[in-house]
């Protein structure tokens, strides 16, 4: 674990190849947008995006050469947002159904609401 | 660094047992440079923050009964007479990618001693880093003059594109001019000569923010200009 003390020290050649893929990845996910809207093209948007993401965290950052105690203690925490990704969908979902119900048919007559 | 052959001593556990030693023994939790650890704690609020805009901008999206203006044709530029689709963002992609090369090589060179290359490939890396603030500056002046999107409407279909394009490219924006001072002034500071006694973890450090403002980049160009 020499390198934690003397600094992240590392063959040039990592970063030319982490670099080399990056730019692949870019090219790749650039393509995805001559793809139709559908599951093929978000599935390979996110694919494309964890992969060039994973590399940048664990390459260029030097995640990958650090202690498990500093990688949980960054990455742990950012897992709560997945929770509130999941509400905000739900959220979003059921604002666009009232949305629909109540802004796009025209007013009920106030004759049936009398009746409640 | 006489200091090394302690550390390496007290930091040796591996894996797990590793985590639970390092966070019980008396001794400091991370093996880094106080300055590191701080900037990764940073990162890792902004982490939250640009989460937060890119999970607001997908509520307002989902949400929307108006049609949301297609990305791949509001960015589209016309050259040597081919239309292409999003290809100021591709390029703008690509100068970010090869800036955060550049800052790895400039962190590597760092460590090894080397003030002079460290130097340029720095200023190379803020370079590229302003050209990227140019060329969206050219982007917002097309959207805000040619197009008339304003952050509160937008006649190309859903107001809310407005409020969340400015937003999450403005604070992203920022983030990238104020990383271009950074790392203008740690390049100033190598090149004087400042951590030639010090050591040069403070390049490293500035990396890091480098390397979060192409990785926040990531998230934006899937979500919002391909999605």
């Amino acid at each position: 674990m020499a390198e934690h003390a003397e600094g992240q020290q590392h063959p040039l050649n990592v970063y030319f190849w982490i670099w080399g893929l990056l730019f692949l990845l870019s090219g790749l996910s650039y393509a995805t947008d001559f793809l139709p809207h559908g599951y093929l093209r978000w599935g390979l948007i996110l694919l494309f995006m964890f992969l060039k993401a994973g590399f940048i965290i664990a390459i260029f950052m030097h995640m990958a050469w650090e202690r498990l105690a500093l990688i949980y203690a960054i990455f742990a925490p950012p897992t709560a947002i997945i929770v509130l990704i999941a509400a905000m969908a739900l959220e979003g979902d059921y604002t666009l159904l009232t949305r629909g119900t109540f802004f796009d048919e025209p007013p009920a007559p106030t004759g049936q609401l009398d009746g409640h | 660094m006489q200091q090394s052959a302690l550390i390496d001593s007290a930091y040796d556990k591996p894996g797990h047992p590793g985590i639970i030693d390092d966070w019980s023994a008396d001794k400091q939790t991370f093996p880094v440079p106080w300055g590191k650890a701080m900037m990764w704690i940073f990162l890792l609020s902004d982490i939250f923050i640009f989460s937060i805009f890119l999970t607001g901008y997908m509520t307002v999206r989902m949400s929307n009964p108006v049609d949301w203006p297609i990305a791949s044709e509001v960015f589209a530029l016309t050259i040597f007479g081919y239309n292409m689709p999003l290809i100021l963002i591709a390029i703008m992609t690509f100068i970010l990618i090869t800036s955060s090369g550049t800052m790895a090589l400039a962190v590597n060179y760092g460590y090894r001693g080397d003030k002079k290359k460290t130097t340029i490939l720095m200023v190379v890396t803020a370079i590229l880093g302003a050209s990227f603030v140019g060329m969206q500056a050219f982007e917002w002046t097309h959207l805000i003059v040619d197009l008339g999107v304003r952050p509160w409407s937008n006649p190309l279909g859903a107001p809310q594109f407005g409020s969340t394009f400015f937003m999450i490219t403005g604070f992203h924006g920022l983030h990238v001019t104020i990383g271009v001072i950074y790392l203008g002034i740690v390049a100033f500071k190598v090149w004087r000569g400042d951590y030639e006694e010090r050591g040069y973890e403070i390049v490293e450090i500035a990396g890091l923010y480098w390397h979060f403002v192409d990785l926040v980049w990531v998230f934006i160009f899937a979500f919002f200009y391909l999605w």
